[in-house]
């Protein structure tokens, strides 16, 4: 397959893997931010090819799993609310909440409906004009455009029964923190790729002028992640840091400033909390008040909640980067995708599931 | 009295008795139908305690009876498929296959068939003339007779158009012993042509997705394709096995396999044949081949020894040229990995390929 069979060429794998052994002389730990590249990265067993000295440690970047459980809660009572058609992306779905699921919700007569794309769900909007259609807008700065596209669509067509439970996350104040933190161990980032097509890099050269860590902003096939990697130890090799681009075939110094004009009009940056880490200052977005109509939280009153995470959850310290999912008590046994304790056992893209479903033999033979 | 703690006997009690507390919902949710995991749970918490016998324990496609002296396979499946009409078939023709299908996996020749027909008040008759039609055309081709069956109507609103079901019967010829307990070490796979056109065929055409080509689905009968593939070696059970991968994909298939003949298999990715627009559809998806349903595939166990003359016999019929041999099985008793499917990466990592937990869902990005 064109644009992909390139980046998954098992021949250059292997070059390129002997350059980094060849290259590296002392142990290195190193984190690729976004949960796509961790889920690559099992998938091919790349750390399994990687020189023992490099160790890979799997960052917060799966939307799904730093979704807050009060934000899940909140998206199952209006899925509930009678004449709401309740949408969202299919793998918020099985995201357990403090008590229940939305696919629980929609056994339980919810219309809960799986769109591919925001503007699906207004077009859903348009048809229905009796029922209230809400999107559940979670994600990085890769959704927020194309969910921020949707809100100035309702808003210039003058809909009055869209709206959006607004759940964004930004990568680089999550990054900042686990930089920040006294126990950090991760020496070199690889910078997510998607997010970076959107917003440019210059975010990442002021984290990289402030904590002179280095970072390579890599894309998401198996080739892409050896190269970042290759990238990663010759700058620390050589003492460098700073921002390099390896996914040049998408992502521009700039980013994509069509899109950051539609982010900039419709939202604006806010605290959030972060499921597994905590709240987190400006980490986020929100919708600006021009738009406060389309704001699912304000035009449903759903209350607050204060829900408790499982206590034997490690999450928060997995999507840190300072333990691996393995090193959880519970992994396997009592936290499985089909009885998932925290959100990194749901989503694919995260990282308990990729350890579950692609590693869970190493661990039984071990 | 000793105070006891609740919360650890509970913890305990489901991680090493029976993990169903854990699981149990209380409502039927969608991934109850998906063939995986909720699936398999559903069958064992409710259906098998209450119904459990000799034949249907043996947990197979299909059912073998002896009547009369003859082996008969009975086996029934319902069809609730949207949309009704989708490039390379429609409901009709799936219901006849599917049921032909779970037949020949047994290596039974199939004969009869029924066909019940759930109708929603307001459904097009000539929508129902067509899908009948297509059963007409699909059974005689198969050789095989609709010889009795039932319609009901519901309420507007209390179905989906129509949904389909259909029973089979057909014989099992003498000397055939076909069933997913029957795998043995050293065992190879074989899948009998590409995997996931008829998932993505149904999702494309669901969902509005446009494609520079457009994907069939491979709805087809497979019984002949069995008939040759028994036909290698009569009555010397080369061939342990055949299961149609359809909900739940191929990764259902061998891990149902591996988990009732105890044993562990490992499939290789780069044997694995899928169409360049398929793998494409699901890049963009974010779904992975291995668990995309297939209408017109086997996967058959075969002995070490025979397994090239069955492929060649497999590659002369249509729906098995592009057949290949996937994987072998490996572990015996004792093995930590038994019941576990693993593959070999294109990269020569390995990694579990494990039973589809719910839904498959898209991803978000």
């Amino acid at each position: 397959m064109k644009y992909v069979d390139e980046y998954r060429d098992p021949k250059i794998a292997l070059a390129v893997t002997g350059e980094i052994a060849r290259k590296v002389t002392r142990p290195w730990v190193l984190m690729e931010v976004c949960g796509g590249q961790t889920h690559t990265l099992m998938r091919y067993g790349i750390d399994e090819l990687l020189p023992p000295a490099i160790e890979m440690v799997h960052g917060p970047g799966c939307p799904v799993c730093v979704t807050p459980l009060e934000m899940v809660d909140r998206a199952i009572r209006i899925a509930s609310l009678p004449d709401v058609i309740f949408t969202s992306y299919g793998d918020m779905l099985r995201v357990p909440g403090s008590e229940s699921d939305l696919f629980q919700a929609k056994a339980n007569g919810a219309d809960v409906r799986v769109v591919y794309s925001p503007l699906d769900a207004v077009k859903i909007a348009r048809t229905n004009p009796n029922r209230q259609v809400v999107f559940f807008g979670v994600g990085f700065e890769t959704t927020a455009p194309a969910n921020g596209m949707a809100v100035w669509q309702a808003k210039r067509e003058g809909l009055r029964n869209f709206s959006m439970l607004v759940s964004h996350v930004l990568v680089p104040p999550a990054m900042r923190l686990i930089l920040s933190s006294p126990l950090n161990r991760v020496q070199g980032f690889i910078a997510p790729g998607h997010v970076c097509t959107v917003m440019g890099y210059r975010e990442y050269e002021d984290l990289v002028s402030e904590f002179h860590v280095p970072m390579v902003v890599g894309g998401f096939e198996p080739l892409d992640l050896l190269e970042s990697i290759s990238m990663l130890v010759s700058q620390l090799e050589e003492g460098r840091a700073e921002v390099e681009n390896q996914y040049v075939r998408s992502v521009n110094p700039e980013g994509n400033l069509a899109a950051q004009n539609i982010l900039r009009e419709v939202f604006e940056v806010s605290d959030r909390q972060w499921r597994g880490i905590g709240p987190i200052a400006q980490s986020g977005y929100k919708l600006r008040q021009e738009f406060a109509d389309f704001d699912a939280e304000r035009v449903f009153d759903v209350g607050d909640s204060h829900a408790e995470e499982p206590k034997e959850c490690i999450s928060a310290l997995v999507l840190q980067g300072l333990k691996k999912p393995v090193d959880c008590p519970a992994f396997g046994k009592r936290c499985t995708p089909m009885t998932p304790l925290g959100a990194p056992m749901v989503s694919a893209e995260g990282a308990c599931a990729a350890y579950y479903q692609y590693r869970r033999h190493a661990t039984a033979i071990a | 009295m000793p105070q006891l703690l609740p919360e650890t006997i509970v913890t305990e009690a489901a991680s090493f008795v029976c993990p169903a507390p854990l699981t149990q919902r209380d409502r039927i949710v969608l991934g109850h139908g998906s063939g995986g995991r909720l699936s398999a749970e559903l069958l064992r918490d409710v259906f098998l305690p209450l119904f459990s016998n000799p034949v249907l324990n043996r947990m197979d496609d299909q059912a073998i009876v002896e009547i009369g002296g003859a082996r008969v396979a009975f086996t029934t499946d319902s069809f609730v498929v949207q949309p009704l009409f989708f490039p390379g078939g429609d409901i009709g023709s799936l219901a006849v296959h599917g049921t032909i299908n779970d037949l020949a996996m047994g290596g039974a020749r199939p004969l009869f068939l029924s066909a019940g027909f759930i109708l929603e008040e307001g459904f097009s008759t000539e929508a129902l003339r067509r899908i009948a039609s297509s059963m007409a055309q699909a059974a005689a081709a198969a050789g095989v007779s609709i010889v009795t069956g039932d319609t009901k109507v519901v309420e507007r609103g209390k179905g989906d158009g129509v949904f389909i079901n259909t029973t089979g019967i057909g014989i099992v010829p003498d000397g055939v012993h076909l069933s997913a307990n029957q795998a043995r070490p050293g065992d190879r796979v074989i899948l009998s042509g590409v995997i996931g056109d008829h998932g993505i065929a149904i999702l494309a055409k669901r969902e509005g997705l446009e494609f520079e080509t457009e994907i069939q689905s491979d709805s087809a009968a497979l019984h002949n394709l069995v008939a040759t593939m028994l036909a290698v070696s009569p009555a010397s059970n080369v061939v342990r096995c055949l299961r149609d991968p359809t909900r739940g994909g191929v990764s259902s298939a061998l891990n149902e396999i591996a988990m009732q003949s105890r044993v562990s298999i490992q499939i290789e990715e780069t044997s694995i044949p899928v169409r360049e627009e398929v793998r494409g559809a699901c890049e963009l998806l974010g779904l992975d081949p291995l668990y995309v349903a297939n209408e017109g595939k086997l996967l058959a166990i075969v002995a070490p020894e025979a397994a090239d003359e069955i492929l060649a016999a497999m590659r002369l019929n249509p729906c098995g040229a592009e057949a290949a041999i996937i994987g072998t099985v490996g572990g015996a008793v004792g093995d930590e990995n038994a019941g576990m499917v693993t593959m070999r990466t294109a990269f020569g990592s390995t990694r579990i390929v494990d039973m589809l937990a719910g839904e498959q869902l898209p991803r978000i990005c």
